[in-house]
């Protein structure tokens, strides 16, 4: 009896050291004298330093972030639209576009990184944040497309009806209840993105220039060269930036509704 | 309520695939009438009011608002407002925004849409819950909320699908008085759905009973209840018996006729019907008189000497009592006839001498009787 009702607990403490106890000891190294990762010497800031010294490393941490944001936001618009404009779309092969247009997201990504070199030299696209721009953008869409379809068709029709029964045109549903509505699944849908973009190193190594680098690509060249406990660093300081990230969005979040609400009295 | 008629549709078919909704549906409302749309689930009731309303296209007719043929037209360019079957209440806009978006739309100051919205809200009685969310609504309030959003903008025609039909009895009894209520000081056109014929009943000006995508009858309250032309009006709106059997004789005023080897009488009200044709009548439970059998059968012996009243022993079907049931306020006693079809009679009051198994008689006032179906008998 005792024991059976030990075993989840057990479970759930391995999962959880198994997901955690990595991350933690990043966390606790990155504040280490030593240069070398197993033996702890003492508390230091120096890999801070280090970091911030680090010319490449911050350029790179500055690609990284806007090219997350601007192919979230690009793929969100791109992706609403699509969403929102395929059942209008009166098309014989209509299903089959739309199977193709989510097929990206099973794609092994090292074929998709292949296929976007190829057709980038193909017309000739200039390598570097342009083409990782396009590419990131397009895999992004299908996520938005895929999340806000889905919020679509569990919206009723009827709103959309009774805006129009009280004088709303296509445009004043659009603004007025179809946005408004499906608002939630957009902003998850862009921060998958940007999570997305932001941590890609397989698609990115296929599309960068020569001189333009991604932080997850900066730090894979890095791990040939020789990691310094300064990548322990960095790594704390995003991932105390995603969590900064993820509260921030459930308190926009719970705002967002508020002031939709407030925005339309 | 002038003679203007505000909303004409004329020979509005509709199929949906295969499916024939609306076969051939003709009506016209006059300014300021109150009409009810009334009919089983599936008869058509609110593809109807979609098509007045432009929600649906019809794949032929014609729609007139106004005298306007606005049978092309959106729905936003059309003068006439919903209230949806489900409320369809903007669930991320206050209920000030919700009714107000009409007037917004029509970029209608801020300061007027505040002052017409507060109005609404005291018509329907709801005043102070502007900044209430839909979620945060009963049922009954949000209802009276989408009336107010439909009447802001002061519709031609008002369309209200069930509006009450989420509601339970009681809310619907006081709903019907309100809605009775603003009806009189709007002055506005309302098109009404229910499948409740009480409700019909008592709110319309004028009810079109509907079938299978057809108006088996268009007519006043007391028209479809006492005078019904079909048996399924009958049915459907009085809840009534219907007697079958082929007409014996007739003097002009009142026809008799055999059924199941009894003779029963009817009010001919100018129908001419020959010995041998075949009738069916009508006859509200309220209408059915039960004696009990004691006397033989008398033979029948024509019209004359046959009154129609309990006592007249010449008239009358011959059943046996089933079962006595008391239901809100009447006590109804089925009883089956010869021919093992079932007859209901109901009466005030809790209950009857009469015990299952007991033989009686079954009689009616002839002018309490109607013919329906006259034009499907040949
Ligand atoms: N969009 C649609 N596509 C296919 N069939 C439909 C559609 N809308 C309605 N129907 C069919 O048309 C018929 C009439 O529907 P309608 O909604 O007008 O009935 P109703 O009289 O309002 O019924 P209820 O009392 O249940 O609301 C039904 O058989 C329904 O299944
Ligand atoms: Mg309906």
């Amino acid at each position: 009896m005792r024991k059976k009702a030990r075993f989840p607990g057990i479970y759930l403490g391995i999962i959880l050291a198994l997901m955690y106890v990595p991350i933690l000891l990043v966390i606790i190294y990155s504040f280490n004298e030593s240069r070398i990762n197993s033996v702890w010497s003492g508390f230091s800031l120096r890999w801070y330093r280090d970091l911030f010294r680090d010319k490449d490393m911050l350029e790179a941490l500055i690609n990284s972030l806007v090219l997350a944001t601007v192919s979230s936001l690009s793929a969100a618009v791109i992706g609403t639209l699509a969403a929102v404009g395929m059942p209008r779309v009166k098309l014989r092969g209509k299903s089959v576009v739309e199977y193709i247009s989510t097929l990206p997201i099973m794609i092994p990504e090292i074929i998709l990184g292949m296929v976007f070199l190829v057709y980038f030299s193909l017309i000739r696209l200039p390598f570097g944040m342009i083409t990782l721009t396009v590419a990131h953008t397009s895999f992004c869409i299908p996520y938005i497309y895929m999340l806000v379809k889905a919020r679509l068709v569990g919206i009723d029709k009827s709103y959309a009806e009774a805006a129009k029964d009280l004088g709303a045109n296509e445009w004043n549903v659009f603004w007025d209840i179809t946005l408004p509505l499906i608002l939630p699944a957009i902003a998850s849908g862009v921060l998958l993105s940007f999570a997305m973009s932001l941590d890609d190193v397989v698609i990115s190594v296929f599309v960068t220039g020569v001189n333009t680098n991604t932080l997850p690509i900066r730090i894979y060249t890095q791990l040939k060269t020789g990691v310094t406990p300064k990548v322990n660093a960095l790594s704390t300081l995003m991932f105390a930036a995603t969590l900064l990230i993820i509260m921030l969005s459930t308190w926009f979040g719970r705002k967002t509704t508020l002031s939709v609400k407030r925005r339309n009295t | 309520m002038d003679d203007t008629v505000i909303l004409q549709l004329s020979q509005i078919h509709k199929s949906f695939g295969d499916v024939k909704v609306l076969d051939g549906i003709d009506l016209s409302v006059r300014k300021g009438e109150f009409i009810t749309l009334l009919g089983p689930s599936g008869c058509g009731k609110t593809t109807t009011l979609r098509i007045i309303a432009g929600l649906e296209r019809p794949d032929s007719g014609r729609v007139f608002i106004a005298g306007k043929d606005v049978t092309n037209e959106e729905p936003n360019r059309r003068n006439v407002n919903t209230v949806f079957q489900n409320y369809a209440l903007f669930p991320h806009m206050t209920v000030e925004a919700n009714i107000g978006y009409s007037l917004r739309l029509k970029r209608v100051d801020k300061e007027t849409i505040k002052k017409t919205v507060s109005q609404a809200l005291e018509l329907v009685q709801l005043s102070g819950y502007e900044k209430r969310m839909p979620d945060e609504l009963s049922g009954g309030q949000k209802q009276r909320v989408a009336i107010a959003r439909a009447i802001v903008n002061q519709p031609a025609v008002l369309l209200l699908d069930e509006p009450l039909g989420a509601l339970d009895l009681q809310l619907r009894r006081q709903m019907q008085v309100e809605l009775k209520r603003l009806r009189a000081r709007l002055g506005v056109t309302f098109v009404y759905i229910t499948h409740d014929q009480e409700e019909a009943l008592n709110m319309s000006d004028r009810i079109a009973v509907m079938r299978n995508g057809k108006f088996e009858q268009i007519g006043t309250p007391s028209d479809v209840y006492d005078r019904p032309k079909t048996s399924y009006v009958a049915r459907f709106v009085g809840s009534a018996n219907i007697v079958e059997g082929t007409v014996l004789e007739s003097d002009g005023q009142r026809i008799a006729f055999r059924s199941q080897g009894a003779v029963c009488l009817v009010a001919a009200r100018g129908a001419r019907l020959s010995p041998g044709e075949a009738v069916r009548v009508a006859v509200r439970s309220e209408m059915v008189d039960l004696t009990p059998y004691a006397s033989p059968e008398l033979p029948y012996s024509g019209l004359d000497a046959a009154g129609g009243n309990p006592g007249d022993s010449q008239v009358g079907l011959q059943a046996v009592v089933k079962e006595k049931n008391f239901a809100g306020g009447v006590l109804q006693i089925t009883v089956s006839l010869a021919d093992g079809s079932e007859l209901v009679a109901s009466r005030h009051g809790i209950d009857s001498p009469l015990v299952p198994g007991d033989k009686v008689r079954v009689t009616w006032q002839p002018e309490r009787a109607v013919l329906v179906d006259l034009e499907e008998t040949p």
